[in-house]
């Protein structure tokens, strides 16, 4: 019933940064580190106030599932403070006064990987999760089940390009990474894929693959979500991840292009995440373009150092327009796992109005997991649980392609969010309800 | 410190608007208007401006007296009017037509719960309330100063019509629906515009031309007269009355040409597109339960996810 059909919409491109390399900006005065930048329980700080710390140096190790937390500049520690997330959540954060000479901590060495339980356990110790936006710590990916790995660098997402430019500015290391996470886990094939609509990234590696056993460039359609892993898997080998599964129960890893290539970089140099490339772009920024920062710089100073705004921006945006989160403030700092800062004027960030749904049909054409999202609206509203069971609401990603597409301006994904949290609330009533 | 606007994702949407899809229908009927008056004169004209007028005065009032927002800037209640007007005769007494407008948004419409919440066609439904009131006027089509009947009845007991008339539709009939040329250029936009899709007008047309086929007449005639053309261009594809997924339009399409090709060849009236609509209309939300989308990574079977 699914047929050949590639799900998802074309969404508008906006890759205005494409062309950009990206650049370092100077070593703020202060960063301020989250200790939850992956999915899993937030880390464990593991410095004092006062105490000095050098680039590379831990600062937060996970408790289960987690990637450990490292300096981004070396400096003195002068606070650990709670710090609001996007989500809701309070962690602690830890906040670092450079001194501005960028110190090597002595612990960064190249890590000796001779098979796949010391290469795990290097992934870990480099800090990195899923650099595509979610922030899944990668060492959780890694499996001796899968058979193929998918490098993702469909980017479908308007606006960001640090994807395209990691393979076009980092292509030795995105080729070594795959062959890396080849090597250990042994996967039999390898599959790039990308959208058309990074052409000259699609060109080069297409021609980098040609003479690499099992490597395959996949081309894709520009749609908004292509780089979704369910959808993804999908068009590239045409699998299925049934729900509540994994993508490596159909024996396939996802891993991001930024995310592969910086595993051969870690295995290369020994040094943890502690930059990230960045787009910086969106209708109110002077000059889009690409920058290198350290993680916990303020999203503010970041737009700053790279060139700032026209007018005082009324919305700012980490990662992409369709599933990035707005921030509350210019302070707060940028994540691991960030691709984007995206500044709207206060024009295109004022908020549509909603009006009565006319059943157009347009979110149920365009759900990338053919969900009904005008159902699932009418359930939520009647608090009917069994009825949002059975639209099988918790299959929804929140890609917003519904809530894009309404004509009549409804916050559908939104709806599905509450939908979703109303459904495990109800959950774990009736749990209760058992116990007693 | 400045906070700044937080919403939740998306932060853009595209440019569509309903405001902008309703504008799309009526660009889209404009040239079986212009037809209209070509055929009837400016009598046309004006019993379209009365159904339009009276429709967005009955949604306005309305919304006014029950303390509602006021929604005739979204411009369906002039779609409204304008369908309503392509279902009546040039001939009919004014008044007659805004009674028919008042019906269709007030009792059709409104009462239900306003745009998206009506679960009959407000036009269709309208037709018929008058067509079962006023028989006598609202079966006098008058063309080129003779009344008589539309050529259905002949096209039906075998006697046949001029394809040609047909397609240009100069002959008696409803000031709308008579145009054939007028009408599929009008779905052309629609479709262009990607305001509605191919399924229900091309199942709808089909199943009737293949019926007709079947028991003995010519597919062309019976697919270029009456109001099969207007009802499957403009009406079976009502957003709030037809079916939402892809398949369900195509067996929503293929319901109704059955019905309204059982009702010219047996029913005891000439024309049976607005009651197919109706029924079919009715049929709708089962429709809609019954060819629901299956997620991806769910199993087909009942139950099978979970096991």
């Amino acid at each position: 019933m699914f047929g050949k059909r590639t799900l998802g919409i074309h969404v508008r491109d906006e890759k205005n940064t494409s062309d950009s390399v990206p650049q370092v900006i100077p070593i703020p005065a202060k960063v301020t580190i989250p200790m939850s930048m992956h999915v899993g329980a937030p880390c464990t700080p593991v410095v004092k106030v006062g105490q000095e710390v050098k680039v590379g140096e831990p600062i937060g190790t996970p408790g289960g599932l987690g990637a450990p937390i490292h300096a981004s500049v070396s400096g003195k520690v002068t606070a650990i403070q709670d710090l609001l997330m996007p989500n809701g959540s309070t962690v602690p954060a830890v906040v670092i006064t450079s001194d501005g000479k960028q110190t090597v901590w002595e612990g960064v060495k190249p890590p000796e990987v001779h098979d796949l339980a010391s290469f795990t356990e290097a992934v870990k110790q480099s800090g990195l999760v899923g650099l595509g936006g979610a922030g899944f710590p990668t060492w959780a990916k890694l499996t001796t089940e899968a058979d193929t790995l998918l490098v993702n660098g469909g980017e479908c997402e308007p606006y960001c390009t640090t994807g395209c430019r990691t393979m076009l500015d980092s292509t030795d290391d995105l080729i070594q990474g795959a062959k890396l996470v080849k090597q250990y886990t042994g996967v039999k094939k390898v599959i790039i894929a990308i959208e058309d609509s990074a052409p000259k990234a699609l060109e080069k590696m297409q021609q980098v693959v040609r003479d690499i056993p099992d490597f395959e460039v996949k081309r894709l359609p520009a749609r908004y979500p292509q780089g979704a892993e369910k959808m993804q898997i999908f068009n590239t080998t045409g699998r299925v991840v049934p729900e509540g599964k994994l993508p490596k129960d159909v024996g396939v890893v996802v891993m991001n292009v930024a995310s592969v290539a910086f595993i051969s970089e870690y295995i290369r140099t020994g040094m943890p995440l502690v930059t990230k490339a960045v787009t910086i772009d969106g209708p109110a920024v002077k000059e889009p373009k690409n920058v290198i920062a350290p993680v916990g710089m303020a999203i503010g100073e970041i737009i700053e150092a790279a060139g700032g705004c026209k007018e005082e921006p009324s919305k700012v945006i980490y990662g992409g327009p369709m599933m990035g989160g707005a921030v509350a403030s210019l302070d707060f700092p940028m994540l691991k796992q960030n691709n984007a800062f995206l500044a709207f004027d206060e024009k295109t960030a004022r908020l549509p109005e909603p009006t009565a749904c006319i059943r157009c049909g347009r979110c149920v054409d365009a759900c990338p997991m053919s969900l009904m999202p005008v159902d699932i609206s009418k359930a939520y509203e009647l608090k009917d649980a069994q009825g949002l069971m059975d639209l099988h609401v918790n299959l929804c990603m929140e890609c917003g392609i519904c809530t894009y597409v309404c004509p009549a301006k409804r916050g559908l994904a939104f709806t599905n969010r509450l939908a979703k949290g109303f459904l495990r609330e109800q959950q774990s009533k009736n749990q209760e309800v058992k116990k007693g | 410190m400045k906070l700044l606007t937080v919403s939740a994702n998306p932060h853009v949407r595209d440019n569509s608007s309903t405001t902008a899809i309703m504008r799309d229908v009526i660009i889209a009927l404009v040239p079986a208007l212009i037809a209209a008056i070509v055929i009837f004169g400016v009598q046309a004209l004006l019993v379209t401006l009365v159904c339009v007028v009276a429709a967005v005065l009955a949604e306005f009032i309305w919304e006014k007296a029950m303390k509602l927002p006021v929604t005739i800037g979204d411009l369906s209640a002039v779609v409204t009017g304008v369908l309503l007007a392509y279902c009546l005769p040039s001939t009919i007494p004014l008044w007659m037509a805004a009674l028919g407008s008042v019906i269709a948004i007030i009792v059709v419409k409104q009462l239900f719960g306003g745009i998206g919440c009506n679960f009959a066609n407000p036009a269709a439904t309208a037709r018929i309330v008058l067509f079962l009131s006023f028989s006598s006027q609202m079966a006098s089509f008058t063309y080129d100063g003779v009344t008589g009947a539309t050529p259905l009845p002949g096209i039906v007991s075998g006697e046949g019509a001029d394809l040609l008339t047909l397609f240009l539709g100069t002959h008696g009939g409803s000031l709308g629906e008579v145009c054939g040329l007028a009408l599929i250029i009008g779905g052309i936009y629609l479709l262009v515009r990607k305001v509605i899709s191919w399924h229900i007008p091309v199942a709808y047309l089909v199943t009737v031309a293949v019926f007709a086929l079947l028991a003995g007449q010519n597919p062309l005639e019976h697919l270029l007269s009456g109001g099969l053309l207007l009802g499957a261009i403009f009406m079976a594809t009502d957003y709030s009355t037809s079916p939402m997924t892809k398949p369900g339009k195509l067996i929503y399409g293929v319901i109704l040409g059955l019905l309204t090709m059982a009702i010219r060849l047996w029913g005891s009236y000439p024309e049976g597109v607005s009651f197919a609509i109706l029924l079919g209309n009715i049929l709708t939300p089962h429709i809609d339960k019954l060819t629901r989308h299956t997620p991806l990574g769910v199993s087909k079977k009942k139950g099978g996810a979970k096991a």
